[in-house]
């Protein structure tokens, strides 16, 4: 029987498990929506604007391990995805971009509501494919797919011409794959892995240095059976969160630029960094010339271009986190390291990770303890970016891989409603949060009613300072307390916002407040609630290390920043 | 330091655009660059010079790597290279400069490819310093234009 371009994209996704897309029609893409319609296997979720499409797929495939796919129209359509796609791009999220375009005749002729989508999205993608043929239609769909959820993970854009959509083949095609020049490396080289094992054994102050590829790599129990082997102190990423418990006695929690005290030091002093799923990013490692300078580096990654990108590496293993430590696994033993714990307890005495509660005020730290021993650690809990992303990531520790969606890289303001979203549609037995800055939130608000339509119980918590507060912290710590663009004067009442949609909204701003809200939100089943959290408005993330200084250089203690000269440093970023 | 690299990728629409993409995107200078396809219609080749340390040919190389339509990647700065460029001339050559030019070409094993009465169009073929060192004499006559294909290169030997 003769099957349509559209059928054939259909009848890939069904082959390879995907169950839901996130999207909006669109003139070039109505092809694919009418045959979606009668597809039972899979759910079509509407979104407010494509970004949220991207950022669904996005937390979808975090918070589930599986590929996310969006689907957007031509022009404006395939345009508003670019953020999503640059955001799954920077933290290797596999999704896939399915985009429709003009007819193939009118491709180059500025036909209405053309954008040349590939060419725009070349530096923000895996890969990405421009289908002229229905004859090849099968074949890039099932090539996209496999190379967005192999070696580093990350984005494909699949482009269809709506005529390659509507053109008929006479059988269902299978599709090919055939990708000769793409090979990912997995198995770690054993010479490497051999003298990594030695390096370990002569190490007096190791740390374990963990990044999102174990949780890309679905190597969380191999890593856990490594550090408890060696008895070594942990540190993760933002991006790692989750791959190792961080209330586990090992695990000193994030690193870098708002990471605990006691892990930078840990990090700097240490004589020999193990990183595993990282990329040395900057927020991690601060000024470089001045990072873990004492320290030799065995650095495990899948991507042979992370390693030496930004730090010299003493051991490179370039392969599977799960394969490489499974194998490391089997030469490691107990490091001898009792001196080195104890300096590093030292630490975390001297410069514990706090903050000054208040009786009258919401402090924002607290609001973030609250959930977290509302919730047991179990939650997934997703984020904006900025100050309340920090005060998330800090605060709410996280005890196994998925659970923590956040935007590490590109640092997308938004990202926090539309990725709960998908997170909660991966997980439906799972409690969501979205703990959100009033200014992210703001930033993807219509994505409210794509929650509510698909009746997901997600937990909006905003926190609300009515500030820009990530940017107006620098401005307050390094120019001089101008807060250019930052104050948010005309912010909505977000409770009355809340009930507009149809949703419970709730207000708090007394501490004693807190626990109430949050315990009435959880008994919320059938639709999403929101609180704003009126919190302290000028309440900073610390510690910090300020950016383009050394790790040892944390602040720890506000009031330290009080006394200092604030001058302005000229320094962007 | 220059360094000229050969890329084999799949001989596909738009693997230029992602080559170049990934050279302004990563901040790495293109010297010059010659595209065309090879003995397999269904691989073309890409010769590349660069300048860098070999930190940075070290993350050109991964990073092109990283691209799906890229087959191989080769330093040639240890290989012995047949290298050559082909250049077109165009300079000022009145009736009086005209033997003196010609003279020059013939020196350079250069053809005059066009004459008018006031230019000369020059074809030059050679390595990148035969093409500067006569670019540098003709260039008292008035060079009015002047095209370079850009390095392409081949490993001495029977070694592919």
């Amino acid at each position: 029987m003769a099957v349509t371009g559209a059928q054939i994209v259909a009848a890939q996704l069904k082959k390879h498990g995907v169950e839901v897309v996130f999207g909006i029609p669109g003139g070039v893409v109505i092809p694919l929506y009418d045959v979606l319609y009668d597809e039972s296997a899979i759910r079509n979720v509407l979104v407010g604007h494509e970004q949220g499409a991207a950022h669904a797929a996005d937390g979808y495939a975090r918070a589930s391990g599986k590929l996310g796919v969006c689907i957007a129209t031509s022009g404006p359509g395939a345009t508003n995805l670019v953020t999503g796609i640059a955001n799954a791009h920077m933290d290797s999220i596999p999704i896939l971009a399915i985009t429709g375009n003009v007819r193939t005749n009118l491709i180059g002729k500025d036909a209405f509501q053309e954008a040349d989508i590939t060419g725009i999205t070349v530096p923000i993608v895996k890969h990405s494919y421009l289908v002229k043929r229905v004859e090849d239609l099968a074949d890039a769909i099932l090539e996209a797919i496999h190379i967005a959820t192999t070696g580093r993970p990350g984005p494909v854009l699949v482009d269809i011409p709506v005529d390659v959509t509507l053109a008929t083949l006479p059988s269902m095609p299978e599709g090919k794959l055939d990708l000769p020049s793409y090979q990912p490396t997995y198995k770690g080289h054993r010479r490497m892995i051999d003298l990594a094992a030695k390096t370990i054994a002569e190490a007096k102050k190791p740390v374990l240095y963990v990044g999102g590829g174990v949780i890309r790599s679905g190597a969380s129990a191999e890593m856990a059976e490594f550090a408890r082997k060696l008895g070594v102190p942990v540190v993760n990423t933002l991006m790692g969160k989750g791959a190792f418990p961080e209330a586990d006695e090992l695990s000193l929690g994030m690193v870098g630029m708002h990471g605990a005290a006691y892990a930078n030091y840990t990090m700097n002093e240490s004589d020999l960094i193990i990183a595993i799923g990282a990329r040395f990013d900057d927020r991690v490692t601060g000024r470089l010339d001045k990072f873990g300078v004492g320290a030799k580096k065995i650095h495990i990654d899948i991507d042979p271009a992370e390693i030496g990108k930004n730090v010299a590496v003493d051991v490179p293993i370039v392969g599977d986190a799960k394969l490489v430590l499974t194998e490391l696994n089997k030469r490691v033993k107990k490091c001898e390291v009792a001196e080195w714990w104890e300096q590093v307890r030292r630490w975390q005495e001297q410069y514990p990770l706090t903050y000054e509660q208040s009786t009258e005020q919401v402090k924002p730290q607290y609001v973030v303890e609250q959930i977290y021993e509302l919730t047991q650690g179990e939650a997934i809990v997703a984020t904006g970016v900025g100050q309340q992303q920090m005060w998330a990531a800090q605060y709410y520790k996280c005890k196994r891989p998925r659970q923590f969606i956040s935007s590490g890289g590109l640092g997308t303001m938004g990202f926090g409603l539309p990725a709960a979203i998908g997170a909660q549609m991966a997980c439906p037995e799972q409690l969501v949060f979205d703990i959100d800055g009033d200014g992210s939130f703001m930033m993807t608000v219509q994505e409210l009613a794509t929650a509510v339509t698909q009746k997901l119980p997600i937990k909006i918590a905003i926190i609300h300072n009515e500030y820009l507060g990530m940017v107006r912290q620098w401005q307050q710590l390094f120019w001089r307390g101008r807060y250019s663009g930052t104050p948010l004067v005309s912010l909505p009442d977000f409770a009355k916002l809340a009930e507009a949609f149809g949703i419970v909204g709730m207000v708090v701003d007394r501490p004693e407040g807190v626990r109430p809200a949050l315990e009435r939100a959880l008994e919320i089943k059938d639709a999403p609630c929101l609180i704003d959290f009126q919190v302290v408005p000028e309440e900073n993330v610390f510690p910090m290390v300020p950016a383009g200084g050394a790790l040892d250089e944390v602040m720890t203690d506000p009031a330290l920043w009080k006394s200092l000269d604030k001058k302005e440093t000229g320094k962007a970023g | 330091m220059k360094h000229t690299i050969s890329v084999l990728v799949n001989n596909r629409p738009g693997v230029l655009a992602r080559v170049s993409s990934l050279f302004s995107r990563r901040g790495f200078n293109i010297d010059s660059l010659a595209v065309s396809t090879t003995e397999d219609p269904l691989v073309s080749r890409m010769t590349i010079v660069v300048t860098g340390d070999e930190m940075v040919l070290e993350q050109i190389e991964k990073q092109l790597y990283k691209l799906i339509d890229v087959i191989k990647v080769r330093d040639h700065s240890e290989d012995p290279l047949v290298d050559r460029e082909l250049s077109l001339i165009k300079v000022n050559a009145t009736p009086q400069s005209r033997a003196e030019i010609m003279q020059i070409v013939e020196v350079f094993r250069g053809q005059i490819v066009d004459m008018s009465e006031s230019s000369l169009i020059i074809e030059a073929t050679g390595d990148s310093e035969k093409v500067d060192a006569l670019l540098r004499i003709l260039n008292p006559f008035g060079i009015r234009e002047m095209v370079r294909t850009g390095k392409v290169v081949m490993v001495r030997g029977g070694r592919e």
